[in-house]
């Protein structure tokens, strides 16, 4: 097992007026080739700050201590890391076409001119099982479903073959069957690629059927991190427990009695 | 027990570039006192239509709707606003619900004024008492929306739909844009208060999991169309419809991943 990214000590906090917000505090992790590592946390966890760390997005004005280091060598951002959003009608340009989103990854980062690019962007249409890819191409993304521009947005992030696949919610804003689907599709693509997958979400029951390991954060801490089935199954963190109990499935008791 | 809310044959359409689409399409179905109807269905099933239909945010196009005994549709004016009294609405986003900059003791104060339940003076301690039934301190009451949590604001919104004293109040996603700990406190909130005032629900959710923890019964929404109808633990148990098995089959659980 070879590490991909060692992150030491991380902080970064955020300007709010006069005063500073920490969104990340004194982070330390370290991320494998190949694994698929689930974050989860519950809003002001930290978890979508240290994605845009890792891909470099952060804004000027953050404020970063500690270090993000890649053994292999610093990525070059688009190319080495895919990063697909929560909302794909706001990660999605509305007046570019599918394929010329799609294809702009592989023209900037590929050196390919814009008829293979296109190619190349047809073919990952098909890669994210889109129905007729070549009407595709010339489509706009108000023309798709809500699921159908996540896989658009998701064959754009993979167009110049990064190594590594960001997903910050990128099932959230989608119904549960959607949700499924999605999910099913990342599985598939990280292992035929062999990506590592960074799959970020608030919610533990999707993290335990996707992820190798998840790591678990709170106010902008690592509370822990672990083999999915450990963090699931032994914990002895008590904020862990708590994401635990109030996760609801279908085996979790109904909150209502019988009614007479 | 008795129904207090008969729809059927409820219908809508939008027209859409030239073409009508149906959103709701001939759905039936009843709500008794004290009961929790879940809804539930996938993006662009028709629930949230049918949601708006109920309180009657809009209009059906054909159908009936039958509350506590009378033709809600046929309602106008002062009958139609002591109606609106009695069905209430919350929804997914309260802060895109409520006035963001305006106060609480506003946001719940609105609905004691506008339908005359407390006088000026009386109405801090309205605004108290409610505050109260929905687990927050009255001291809540001079912050603005803003500036309170999530699942704060959401207790607001319900603390606002409550004002009225309402026989059902209609959720669309109400828990859905919520933390997992602040929603599974929400839900809890409006098991209590159901158990203490008999108040029916509507709950309008994608997610089968949430309707099975908090739903009597549950209907199965597709392509505008109630699809299956029963008592919560039949369908979950026995889904007989397409969309009830995919639902289902669609909950992702707690364990390691495999393959």
């Amino acid at each position: 097992m070879t590490t991909l990214i060692t992150i030491d000590n991380l902080s970064v906090a955020f300007r709010q007026g006069s005063r500073s917000v920490t969104a990340l505090d004194s982070v330390s992790l370290t991320i494998n080739s190949g694994e698929r590592l689930a974050i989860i946390g519950e809003s002001g966890s930290g978890k979508s700050t240290l994605a845009l760390a890792l891909a470099g997005l952060l804004p000027a004005s953050a404020e970063q201590a500690g270090t993000i280091h890649w053994p292999n060598g610093p990525p070059v951002p688009g190319r080495d890391i895919g990063m697909v959003f929560q909302d794909p009608s706001s990660s999605l340009d509305p007046v570019l076409t599918i394929g010329e989103q799609i294809a702009e990854g592989a023209v900037a980062h590929l050196g390919l001119d814009w008829n293979a690019a296109r190619q190349r962007a047809r073919d990952l249409l098909a890669r994210v099982l889109l129905p007729d890819p070549e009407s595709l191409l010339r489509a706009f993304p108000h023309q798709l479903s809500g699921g159908q521009r996540q896989r658009v947005a998701i064959a754009a992030a993979i167009a110049a073959g990064p190594g590594l696949l960001i997903a910050d919610e990128a099932t959230s804003a989608l119904d549960t069957i959607v949700q499924a689907e999605i999910v099913a599709l990342l599985r598939g693509l990280v292992a035929e690629e062999g990506m590592t997958l960074l799959f970020i979400t608030h919610d533990i029951a999707l993290a335990s059927s996707l992820a190798d390991r998840i790591a678990v954060f709170r106010q902008a801490k690592l509370v822990e991190i672990g083999a999915a089935a450990d963090i699931i199954g032994h914990s002895r963190e008590p904020y862990t427990a708590s994401l635990l109990a109030a996760h609801i499935d279908l085996t979790t008791p109904p909150l209502i009695g019988a009614r007479a | 027990m008795s129904a207090l809310l008969i729809a059927e044959n409820l219908g809508k359409s939008f027209r859409r570039g030239g073409v009508r689409l149906a959103a709701v399409d001939g759905a039936s179905f009843s709500v008794d006192d004290g009961e929790t109807l879940g809804i539930v269905g996938p993006s662009g099933s028709g629930k949230t239509t049918l949601a708006r239909l109920v309180v009657r945010l809009i209009d059906a196009d054909v159908g009936t709707l039958q509350f506590e005994g009378a033709d809600l549709l046929a309602l106008r004016g002062k009958a139609l606003r002591a109606t609106r009294k009695r069905i209430q609405m919350v929804f997914q986003d309260p802060l895109a619900a409520l006035n963001p900059r305006a106060s609480v003791a506003d946001v719940i104060g609105d609905p004691l004024r506008i339908h005359r339940l407390a006088d000026s003076g009386g109405r801090p301690a309205a605004i108290a008492h409610l505050l109260n039934r929905v687990g927050l301190p009255a001291a809540l009451a001079s912050r603005a929306v803003h500036e309170i949590s999530g699942g704060q604001r959401q207790r607001v919104a319900i603390a606002r739909a409550l004002a009225t004293e309402p026989r059902l109040i209609v959720l669309d996603e109400a828990a859905s844009a919520l933390d997992v700990s602040a929603r599974a406190h929400i839900l809890k909130l409006l098991v209590e208060l159901q158990a203490e005032s008999g108040i029916s629900y509507i709950f309008v959710s994608h997610d089968i999991a949430v309707v099975r923890a908090i739903s009597h019964r549950v209907a199965i929404m597709d392509h505008g169309r109630i699809v299956e109808t029963g008592p919560t633990a039949q369908v979950i148990a026995a889904p007989q419809s397409a969309t009830g098995k995919a639902l289902i089959a669609a909950v992702p659980h707690l364990m390691p991943a495999q393959d």
